[in-house]
């Protein structure tokens, strides 16, 4: 072998290796690295009792609920939901149906005090017009089934 | 006759000749550069459309999104000439990638700030410690460190080496921050624009992205360029050849 194909390979392995630990270590931190929580975990309790963190989903269709600076609304991932309660400020992007995060801590009778709360765009870029007919298509779908 | 035809890339591969062969490529690409930032940035800001939920804000994925893309090119590809550069003691490979790495730092550094200014109004934080912008963040200071290692040991030689190294263990960062919004949940929304489905986004808005990013790479290859020829000049001074060119004689 000549050292040049000595150093490829040497390099090549060295490589392969930081790939290999690296993979390790996410996997093992796996659950650390999640920005949030979701309210399914939270309701079979895997979410830290009594530690502030970050739960994430959806605002429920209809939950949102305004008491002057007090916001309650629902956050959910379809299959289960929980209720929030959040006093401040909320971003332009919060919505029903659009993705939330918010960070605080779970009361003992289920429902989430937030200390933030932030507004989690999706990955769709499209003009009003586009909208539009996204909601039209939808309706007509809706009128079908029913 | 068959062997005329094959181009010699070893020839290239010495300074000496890759230095003239450079200064000829360095003006196309400053003007394909200049011609695609004109297109690209009146598509992105008069023939694009208002977005249904963001309105204006999202214009900033004109420069972001090409701005983080060429932030991890720049890195798999200096941290493959510098491979090559360790592995075969080619010069100028390594001078290859000393040349990238201030460009490479400052798309990365592009890619973090714009973010910023887009997620404070969308998101409602300028900053949050998710997969995605921590990777990212780490991306940068890697790109720091390499030039920080690399200028910190005076012979050119044992600082390509030093810097390899760092660049190649670097490596691992780069899927790490493109596919953190897959692997884990994070506020950064998943990727608009990828190899295996169509992209989520209205047509002239990705033609906007697109010809940006077209637009960065020119740049980035036309600065590169440059770079690296003052790093030959720099580290060649030593040589007959150099003393010889009409630039340095005056």
């Amino acid at each position: 072998m000549k050292p040049r194909h000595k150093r490829f390979a040497l390099i090549g392995g060295g490589l392969a290796a930081i790939g290999i630990a690296s993979a390790l270590v996410l996997n093992a931190l796996d659950s650390n690295i999640a920005f949030f929580v979701t309210p399914t975990e939270v309701v079979e309790g895997k979410a830290p009792q009594g530690k502030i963190f970050r739960i994430g989903g959806m605002v429920k269709e209809g939950s949102i609920r305004r008491d002057n600076l007090t916001v309650h609304f629902a956050i959910t991932d379809t299959a289960r939901e929980v209720p929030v309660t959040y006093t401040g400020i909320l971003p332009d992007l919060f919505q029903e149906g659009k993705g939330a995060v918010a960070q605080g801590r779970i009361n003992p009778d289920g429902t989430f005090s937030a200390t933030e709360v932030l507004a989690k765009h999706d990955e769709n870029y499209m003009p009003p017009e586009a909208q539009h007919a996204v909601d039209q298509a939808q309706k007509a779908q809706k009128t079908i089934k029913q | 006759m068959s062997n005329n035809k094959i181009i010699n890339w070893f020839k290239y591969a010495s300074p000496q000749s890759f230095y003239p062969v450079a200064g000829r490529m360095i003006p196309w690409f400053w003007g394909l550069a200049a011609i695609f930032f004109v297109v690209g940035l009146y598509i992105s800001f008069f023939v694009a459309p208002t977005d249904f939920q963001q309105g204006e804000g999202y214009r900033i994925i004109f420069i972001h999104v090409p701005a983080a893309w060429m932030s991890m090119f720049i890195y798999l590809v200096m941290a493959f000439w510098a491979g090559l550069g360790l592995a075969l003691n080619t010069r100028l490979s390594s001078m290859m990638a000393q040349a990238l790495a201030p460009t490479g730092a400052i798309m990365a550094f592009l890619s973090l700030w714009t973010g910023a200014w887009w997620g404070k109004p969308m998101w409602g934080a300028w900053w949050v410690w998710d997969a995605r912008l921590t990777s990212a963040l780490i991306l940068f200071f890697l790109y720091i460190g390499f030039i920080a290692l690399q200028a910190a040991i005076d012979d050119a030689r044992r600082a390509d080496k030093a810097g390899a190294i760092l660049a190649l263990v670097g490596v691992v960062n780069v899927p790490i921050i493109y596919f953190s919004v897959k692997w884990w949940n994070t506020l950064h929304q998943g990727a608009s624009v990828s190899l295996t489905k169509a992209p989520s986004m209205a047509t002239t808005m990705l033609w906007g992205m697109l010809i940006m990013a077209l637009a960065f790479w020119m740049y980035s290859i036309a600065v590169a360029l440059t770079r690296v020829r003052a790093i030959i000049l720099e580290r060649e001074a030593h040589t007959e050849w150099v003393k010889e060119l009409p630039e340095v004689k005056q």
